[in-house]
């Protein structure tokens, strides 16, 4: 087959054929867990280090703004959170508000607070607590933020929350120390940002999947001061966890493990955008337009 | 009548809200209202379930095409609220042992479970995870240099695209400490930092005067085109 038989098969290709292309290339490091190193970049950095500086017993709401949909992307940066926030011996106010999240939020839970560090003695209700979804969009993030009550009375093990240690001395989120929303979208960090950190003077930080985070950049530093972008952001995060605490390292990464896949992907993505663009400065000599 | 009263009380909610943010005394109404929203929300959601119902009843009764998703869509919306709602699989909560009804619908094991964790789930992740090789068909095909628009817009994705990767970081290692905004993944924060930010707040400030003049015609009763336009 020579060169120009090859483009004229290449113009009319089938598609099904980039489609394996990309099989194979995300299967690769999948299936041989190559792993990458990672520097954090200024806004995982900066996230990182704002949360690291907290005194222990500093309390924290951490919102699970996402469903199964983007949990790929948003599932290592909670992770990667929780277990810094246990590091740290922080106390966690877990909610969500998305309908679909809490079934997300609830397993996190368990595989980091209850699994991973069950030998710390965090314990239900003193040390972390479950408030479950809560109903109402951006207002119910603002309800939040001014009095938890007035959004849920209990938490989701339908505990009355006034009996529940952690709950002393907190009225809302304005009495913690920051909010770190992940989030796929609405309701998420934007709302966070606007119906909560703002008016209340609450530190914001959080993560998002990578279509959000350009909407989210305009708010860095000022109104959010650290940004977890995409799956590069969790494996940043990750990274900072590895570098600051590294007897967490044989916990997994699942951050830094899905960066393979992403590389190989866009190594095919940008492949194909070179012989594409090849194909169209072919086609335009070959037509003389 | 029919539409003035609904504007009516949107207008004096709205009023209450900016009263409120700048008199503190009033700052309780302020959380009354949106405590309703609360429970108005909840309504609506009532209202948007018996909607999805009826629009598909009447696919699949008026044999339109494609009326076999409806019914599709009927059985699951049924099965999953009647499951919910009862509560079937859930145990008693801890704490209320001697009422059947008391455990958390969502509870690990139970029937609801089953289906978010097994259905939905799945299903969700897979019809995401396929963007992936959407995208990358569209990237072979779409992403030609054809003006300096498009040849800007290349060379920006090519940045992004290395700059989110390893691979971006090996290719400009040799570059010196003080160079390091030269390097793709500097490169790419600057763009996403600079370039990117700009944009987006030329657009978010554009939205929000959109927003501010939409509500100040709803707190003057002069808007009246979030109502439908059925009366």
């Amino acid at each position: 087959m020579n060169g120009q038989r090859v483009l004229e098969w290449l113009n009319a290709l089938d598609r099904r054929w980039i489609f394996v292309a990309i099989f194979v290339a995300v299967s690769i490091p999948v299936l041989t867990q190559a792993t990458f190193p990672e520097k954090p970049t200024l806004l995982t950095q900066r996230m990182f280090d704002r949360i690291d500086a907290l005194e222990p017993g500093s309390r924290i709401l951490l919102a699970f703004d996402y469903d199964p949909n983007s949990a790929a992307e948003l599932d290592p940066m909670a992770t990667a959170v929780l277990r810094h926030a246990c590091l740290k011996r922080l106390k966690v106010y877990a909610v969500t508000l998305w309908p679909t999240g809490a079934p997300l939020m609830d397993r996190k839970l368990q595989q980091v607070v209850e699994e991973e560090f069950k030998d710390q003695k965090y314990e239900y209700g003193k040390d972390y607590v479950n408030l479950g979804y809560a109903p109402g969009e951006a207002i119910a993030a603002k309800l939040l933020a001014a009095d938890i009550s007035a959004a849920r009375d209990s938490d989701v093990r339908g505990n009355p929350l006034g009996t529940l240690p952690i709950m002393e001395g907190v009225k809302g989120a304005k009495d913690m120390s920051m909010i770190v929303s992940l989030s796929a979208g609405f309701p998420g960090l934007k709302e966070w940002i606007q119906y909560a950190g703002t008016p209340y003077r609450i530190p914001i930080a959080g993560g998002c999947t990578g279509v959000a985070a350009p909407q989210l950049y305009p708010y860095f530093p000022n109104q959010m001061f650290g940004l977890m972008a995409a799956i590069k952001g969790a494996a940043e995060y990750e990274a900072a966890v590895l570098a600051a605490y590294p007897e967490t390292k044989d916990l997994p990464v699942r951050g830094i493990r899905r960066m393979g896949p992403q590389l190989f992907g866009h190594r095919v993505v940008i492949g194909l955008i070179v012989l594409g663009n090849v194909l169209h400065f072919w086609n335009r000599r070959r037509t003389g337009r | 009548m029919k539409r003035f009263v609904p504007m009516l009380l949107a207008a004096i909610v709205g009023w209450v809200m900016v009263v409120a943010f700048f008199a503190p005394p009033l700052r309780s109404w302020q959380q009354t209202a949106e405590e309703w929203f609360q429970v108005i929300a909840a309504i609506s959601l009532l209202y948007g379930c018996s909607n999805l119902v009826l629009h598909h009843l009447k696919k699949v009764s008026d044999q339109e095409s494609g009326w076999g998703y409806s019914v599709v869509t009927i059985a699951a919306f049924l099965i999953t609220s009647v499951v919910g709602m009862l509560k079937l699989g859930v145990s008693p909560a801890e704490n209320a042992a001697r009422h059947p009804w008391s455990g958390a619908y969502m509870e690990e094991g139970s029937v609801f479970w089953w289906i978010y964790e097994y259905a939905m789930s799945p299903l969700v992740s897979t019809m995401f995870a396929l963007l992936a090789f959407y995208v990358a068909s569209a990237a072979f095909r779409a992403f030609r240099a054809k003006n300096t628009e498009a040849i800007v817009l290349l060379v920006t994705a090519f940045i992004v695209l290395l700059g989110r990767t390893y691979d971006g970081t090996v290719l400009t290692s040799f570059l010196p400490d003080w160079l390091s905004g030269l390097t793709i993944p500097g490169m790419t924060m600057t763009i996403m930092s600079v370039f990117n930010t700009a944009g987006q707040r030329a657009i978010m400030i554009g939205i929000a005067l959109g927003v501010a003049a939409t509500s100040l015609r709803i707190l003057l009763l002069q808007d009246r085109s979030y109502l439908g336009s059925g009366d």
